[in-house]
């Protein structure tokens, strides 16, 4: 237990001590972070609930954090001063890379948080690239020593080798039984180096976290750098030049706390009233409206969408409600876009922009879970830019859309991805990305026998089912990170699906020309066996242009009568045939063929897991 | 608590209309000497249940025969059909079932011209059987053939050897039975097409007045079911059941007889027509009062069903109690339903106003597609073609 320690606004920026915690999911950091909650009496035994900091509920099952916190931790260190603590908690995926890059900049220190049974992962290693070019002092920590399965004395080398340090230095904790807890803490103070602003100059704030709150509206956290936020300020958004009130700010211990000010190094909230996260963007700057600071902390860089995919309801008259749901998931996800399409397949819905598949499939799941929503989505595809032969320049975001001929070139949208596996695994790897077009950038050992292995690949290739393939071909032990990194040309075509001579365009795929066959047969011969047998006989065709390069055929049915029907098996039978109704009213139909709605989730379904970590 | 089931069954608007259609009774002999692993029907082997058996059976059909009579009012209504099926209704004496219609007769009388058609195996009958048959006033037997292929016939796990239903056949009709009608069951695991033409025929030699061909249903609950599902027997392809239909039909109007239902076939001639009047009750919503454990009846949309088991049978029965386990009241929409369901499967078909307004739509796609008779629509008539036979239910999904 500390003693409470001095308050917001009122705190010299040498008590401060700004950090946050790298780590990979499983790997304990809401653990960590619950026990550190519990050690400093923040929040007491009986309030603790298991991972206090992850609010949502799919954050919770999932085990991943989406959007981050940041907690205010008094702590009385072994000098007997109490300084202190802001656990800013980082979004951890890919996915997020700007947003932790964020989270980073508002901090001084990092804690590297490790499995000891199972070493470093491939998205914390890009975390830990991310916290070092943010120049953070790094504390390397093994969690879960009392594991059995515990390796300590292998994996503190490994750490040693990556970050460049003693394996001596390396903290060994068990976030479950608090063992090592508050030496952790101690460390921390001595180590983290208190944050450094300018006391007498224009505020300035980093925003690196913006959540919309139903009855609050948008609640920012911010990092100030230089001089004071107050409440009942008129600020400044800088790169939005828009200017609100501070109608409250406080700090977050682990409950909201309303303050009158937050000074130089001090993390906390802000609330302004605004009711959209895009008014309020994670990396702005927030200054005074006026005599405000001249320069923004960096530059603001916009979210860009890199995987898109079509939204549409089960049921079509649930559009309506698509629409409202996508409104208010966009009042919290600044990085959501999507505008209205149709399609002849699946009706209205929306092409969705995401910043990748992780992204992806947390909206649907809470369209679904939080609105009660039913959807289809197409098979993610990624943004190409195409130049007609006339020199016309087009963005394709739907496949459907992509131009059947007569351009002069395409580009397609390249990342930079880091695995980390066992050196057994090497071959296998190789394989898979060289299968996947990918180019071998570089690779090391981190360890005897782990290697990180660098390459550039399509993200096309990756949004199918890289990871899937990359899990299974390494019995699980592989990690991936990746980052955009431009656009590449490529040699890519349209493979149009027919059912019945009618293109369904739900169906339609941008692929490399030389796949674009097993592609086509794959495909066909999917549809073959999802789509039930119709009164006449129907074609499936897959078709570059107007070129078929696969066909399958679907019988017709001849047969679709009971037998018999007595006196007793009328009343079963009128059950029977309402249920087929039921059964029919799920259908959509393409042209004349009836397609269950099972087949179109089968087949746009890439069946695989996500890459998620912390 | 049954008491208040026939009570709630037999509203006063289905009450009142009682007479206004034809009204036929069906009596189940829930007895079979074996069970056949593919039966899913209700019917029990004798010795199974200890207090009842088939020797007590024709009493308590009586008391339910009386029961009726009270039940429906006073109102004078003939019956135009009786139906005795099962189970096996030969397994009992002749004088037994006679006693059974003599009771028909006494409580409700029998039109001059009604149909009295009682189901035999082959294996139970005799010419004697026959001619007793006969003298109690039946005047229709329909023989459980299924096949003349004796491993067919196996697989069935029926009884009698493969040359017998012919011969049973040909005893009922030299006993004086001019409706001699004989079941066929196509698509048996193992059954090839020629062995499917070769029952055909057998059956058509004997020149019955009509014929029921039904292709085999694996029901889940049977023994064929389990080991279909276990994967011991082959499950039916609806493809060669959809050819061994198209043989079963060419053979039939080959022979004379007409499909009149998707799955029968009668006799057209000079002395009218052989169908099976009883049965076009159930296909045209006519009235039918069931007699015995499980049989199901039916009064002006009002449908209600007896406890299975002939022992709760006899109890209720005996208690004065009428032995109905459910009832169900069809709604104006469901009767619509049906309605179309099952005239739809008759040749006579159904009138275009059967079709509700806002599905009279479809009329014309199914036409193109070339499962309504063209012919038969611009009279404002809808008639399953030969290839609509085979997609009947497909057809009543769309119209309904």
């Amino acid at each position: 237990m500390s003693a409470p320690g001095p308050g917001p606004g009122q705190t010299p920026a040498n008590l401060l001590r700004n950090f946050c915690i790298i780590a990979h999911i499983d790997h304990g950091k809401s653990t960590l972070a619950d026990r550190m909650l519990q050690l400093t009496g923040v929040v007491d035994s009986r309030q603790m609930r298991a991972q206090y900091l992850d609010r949502m509920d799919i954050e919770r099952e999932r085990g991943i954090t989406i959007k981050s916190q940041a907690v205010r931790v008094p702590f009385t260190a072994k000098d007997g001063v109490t300084y202190v603590l802001n656990l800013i908690d980082t979004p951890g995926h890919v996915d997020f890379t700007y947003e932790v890059s964020r989270s980073l900049a508002a901090c001084e220190g990092a804690v590297l948080l490790v499995d000891a049974a199972q070493g470093i992962e491939a998205q914390t290693l890009a975390n830990l690239y991310l916290a070092l070019e943010n120049d953070l002092q790094i504390i390397p920590v093994l969690n879960k020593i009392d594991l059995p399965a515990a390796q300590p004395e292998k994996y503190a080398a490994e750490l040693a080798n990556i970050i460049g340090c003693d394996p001596a230095d390396v903290l060994r904790v068990s976030a479950k039984t608090g063992e090592g807890i508050s030496e952790l803490l101690d460390v921390i103070v001595d180590t983290v180096p208190p944050p450094v602003g300018v006391v007498d100059a224009p505020p300035r704030a980093l925003i690196f976290d913006s959540v919309y709150d139903a009855y609050r509206g948008v609640v920012t956290y911010v990092r100030v750098v230089d001089g004071e936020l107050n409440h009942r300020d008129r600020i400044l958004m800088m790169s939005t030049k828009s200017t609100h009130e501070a109608l409250e700010i406080g700090v977050i211990s682990p409950e909201p706390v309303p303050a009158k000010a937050l000074g130089v190094g001090e993390v906390g909230y802000l609330i302004t009233g605004v009711k959209d996260v895009r008014q309020s963007r994670v990396g702005d700057t927030i200054t005074l409206a006026h005599h405000g600071a001249d320069t923004a902390l960096a530059e603001y860089r916009e979210p860009r969408p890199m995987v898109f995919s079509g939204l549409y309801p089960l049921d079509g008259s649930d559009f309506p409600d698509l629409r409202d749901a996508l409104d208010k998931l966009k009042l919290n996800d600044a990085s959501l876009v999507y505008e209205p399409e149709s399609s002849a397949a699946l009706g209205f819905g929306f092409r969705c922009g995401f910043l990748g598949l992780l992204h992806l499939e947390i909206v649907r799941e809470r369209l679904e879970r939080e609105f009660g929503l039913e959807l289809i989505s197409t098979a993610p595809n990624v943004i190409y830019s195409v130049t007609m032969d006339d020199g016309e320049a087009h963005t394709v975001t739907n496949p459907s859309e992509f131009p059947d001929g007569k351009f002069s070139e395409v580009k397609e949208p390249v990342v930079k991805a880091t695995i980390l596996a066992p050196s057994e695994f090497i071959g296998a790897i190789m394989e898979l990305c060289q299968n996947r077009r990918g180019v071998l950038l570089g690779m090391d050992y981190l360890s005897e026998d782990r290697v990180e292995m660098r390459y550039t690949l399509p993200l096309a290739e990756i949004v199918f089912d890289f990871f899937d393939q990359l899990k299974s071909r390494t019995r699980g032990y592989a990690s991936l990170d990746y980052e955009p990194s431009g656009e590449q040309a490529a040699d890519l075509v349209k493979v149009d699906i027919l059912l019945h001579g009618e293109a369904v365009d739900a169906f339609s795929s941008v692929v490399h020309r030389d796949k674009s066959y097993a592609y086509g047969v794959a495909m066909a011969g999917r549809l073959r066996e999802l789509i039930p047998r119709q009164q006449f006989e129907v074609p499936i065709q897959a078709a570059i242009g107007s070129r078929i390069i696969a066909r399958e055929t679907i019988r017709a049915i001849r047969k679709d009568v009971l037998a018999k029907c007595y006196g007793g098996d009328i009343s079963r039978k009128r059950k029977l045939l309402e249920k087929q109704k039921e059964g029919k009213k799920r259908m959509k139909t393409v042209g004349r063929v009836e397609v269950p709605q099972e087949a179109f989730i089968a087949a746009l379904s890439t069946g695989e897991e996500l890459p998620k970590s912390k | 608590m049954p008491e208040s089931l026939l009570e709630g069954a037999l509203t006063s608007d289905a009450l009142a209309s009682f007479g206004q259609r034809p009204f036929g009774m069906y009596v189940h002999v829930p007895w079979c000497s074996s069970r056949c692993g593919y039966c899913d029907f209700n019917t029990y082997v004798p010795g199974a249940l200890a207090e009842v058996t088939p020797a007590t059976y024709a009493d308590d059909a009586i008391a339910e025969i009386r029961l009726a009579r009270r039940r429906l009012g006073e109102r004078n209504v003939l019956v135009e059909t009786v139906f005795f099926g099962g189970g096996t209704p030969t397994l009992l004496p002749a004088q037994e079932l006679g006693r059974i219609l003599a009771a028909i007769r006494d409580e409700f009388g029998l039109a001059p011209d009604a149909e009295v058609t009682t189901e035999a195996n082959p294996e139970s009958v005799s010419p004697e059987y026959f001619d007793e048959l006969l003298g109690a006033g039946f005047n229709r037997v329909s023989l459980g053939m299924q096949s003349a292929v004796s491993s067919v016939l196996r697989v069935l796990d029926r009884q009698h050897t493969a040359g017998r239903a012919t011969t049973a056949a040909t005893e009922a009709a030299a006993a004086g039975f001019n409706q001699v009608s004989l079941d066929l069951i196509y698509g048996s695991p193992g059954e090839t097409d020629s062995q499917w033409q070769e029952s055909l025929d057998a059956a058509l030699g004997t020149k019955p007045a009509h014929i029921s061909a039904y292709s085999l249903i694996v029901e889940s609950g049977t023994a064929m079911g389990r080991m279909v599902a276990r994967g011991v027997l082959p499950a039916p392809d609806e493809d060669v059941l959809a050819h061994r239909y198209e043989m079963a039909d060419a053979a039939m109007s080959a022979a004379g007889l007409g499909w009149y239902e998707v799955s029968n076939w009668a006799r057209q001639g000079a002395a009218g027509s052989s169908v099976c009047r009883h049965n076009m009750g159930y296909w045209r919503g006519d009235d039918w009062w069931g007699v015995g454990p499980g049989a199901h009846s039916h009064l002006a949309g009002s449908r209600w069903w007896n406890v299975k088991r002939p022992d709760r049978y006899a109890d209720l029965l005996a208690e004065g109690t009428p032995p109905v386990a459910d009832y169900e009241v069809v709604s104006t929409h469901d009767r619509a339903v049906e309605a179309v369901m099952l005239g739809l499967r008759l040749r006579e078909g159904i009138a275009l106003e059967t079709i509700a307004p806002d599905r009279q739509g479809e009329v014309g796609p199914l036409v193109d597609d070339g499962i309504l008779l063209a012919s038969e629509v611009v009279r404002d008539h809808l008639v399953l073609t030969d290839r609509g036979r085979l997609l009947a239910d497909y057809a009543v999904r769309r119209l309904t």
